[in-house]
């Protein structure tokens, strides 16, 4: 039943939401194509702001993915996450979801297509995968496209929301499904 | 702070790369994502332009007031200071609603635009502002109602209940977000602005 409505959802939210949008602007005698134009105009020139950006911040990702480093740094966080209740398994997910989005979701996928979408481990990565952000991909865009450079403590809030998203992700499935 | 992150990504990446005989991979490695951010980037201007158009229209027509109706107590408690029919404000309620609904591309482009209007409303330009470092806050913490891709990726791999995990999945984003939001209110007493 839910699971009818999501995927309803996902497929109708964004055509339902277009038609509206048009309709309404066009019953308020909105120019509907000028007007839309208008405000598209700004999406190149925003787009193509963030390439130093991105290459700056993806080039470091995939050098420490590359240099195995960043298996080391799991394999360091791994006993302190373990203590916390987080399952081995899904500490690599932990460590990876705030800075790489793709590698994240890869290794969600591995993990669902491992141990089943359906088991303890496959359930706890899924509410971990949804429920935080690539907190340093959209500090890095969203600050970079307008020029700040201090970013004061916006890093340490969102890494700290990401940790308790992942603690809570753990808690609730422990709760609900163990 | 990210100059700091930054270096130190990729100087422990090419520390460990030469202790362990990696070398090659790390050059492959760094050519190879620049290139991939490139591709976002490029694939990023088809739908920022799109939004941003539609963003447009639902600004002219109006349509934007049944956002403001919706979301303005919770906008109001986050971001007292920004004026309620201030083009960021506007911004930022498109920016939670594609994040609550789940339409996933269409936050970006909101979110690029509500940074852009917050901008023109801060002092300084090259440091944060408190509402930037809140918005963001908020942003990082996912908040959700549909969160679509996990629920595609469990029916891919052959789940029985694919959406069993949606309760749970909006319960842990709602901890990130009020931890989210408080952090930021108390640690903007203690980061530097000018």
């Amino acid at each position: 039943m839910l699971q009818a409505i999501i995927s309803t959802m996902a497929a109708w939210v964004i055509p339902v939401f277009i038609f509206v949008t048009l309709v309404y602007a066009f019953a308020k005698k909105v120019d509907v194509f000028d007007t839309f134009v208008e405000g598209a105009q700004e999406g190149f020139s925003t787009s193509v702001r963030l390439i130093p950006f991105l290459v700056g911040m993806l080039v470091a990702i995939g050098v420490l993915r590359a240099s195995g480093a960043l298996d080391l740094l799991i394999a360091a966080a791994t006993p302190l996450l373990t203590r916390l209740n987080v399952p081995g398994e899904v500490v690599p997910l932990a460590i990876l979801r705030p800075i790489s989005g793709s590698a994240a979701l890869g290794i969600t996928a591995e993990i669902l297509h491992s141990r089943g979408p359906d088991s303890l481990l496959g359930r706890i990565a899924s509410t971990m995968q949804g429920s935080t952000d690539t907190t340093l991909f959209v500090l890095t865009v969203y600050f970079g496209s307008v020029g700040i450079r201090h970013t004061r403590h916006a890093l340490a809030a969102g890494l700290l929301a990401d940790l308790a998203g992942m603690l809570a992700a753990v808690t609730i499935c422990n709760m609900v499904f163990g | 702070m990210v100059n700091l992150i930054w270096f130190g990504m990729i100087f422990s990446g090419l520390v460990v790369a030469a202790l362990t005989g990696r070398v090659d991979a790390v050059t492959g490695a760094v050519f190879s994502s620049a290139e991939k951010a490139v591709g976002i980037a490029f694939s990023l201007v088809s739908v920022m332009t799109f939004w941003l158009g539609m963003m447009k229209l639902i600004e002219k027509s109006g349509m934007i007031r049944w956002f403001v109706c919706i979301l303005r107590p919770l906008a109001n408690l986050l971001f007292p200071r920004v004026p309620k029919n201030h083009p960021a404000m506007h911004a930022i309620l498109m920016n939670m609603s594609a994040n609550l609904l789940g339409m996933g591309n269409a936050a970006t482009p909101f979110g690029l635009k509500a940074m852009q209007e917050l901008q023109t409303l801060n002092g300084n330009r090259t440091v944060a502002s408190d509402e930037m470092c809140t918005f963001l806050a908020v942003n990082t913490s996912s908040l959700t109602l549909v969160p679509t891709t996990v629920v595609a990726l469990r029916a891919a791999t052959g789940s029985l209940n694919p959406t069993e995990i949606v309760g749970t999945t909006v319960l842990a984003t709602l901890v990130a977000a009020v931890v989210a939001v408080t952090a930021d209110r108390i640690l903007r007493r203690f980061s530097y602005r000018r």
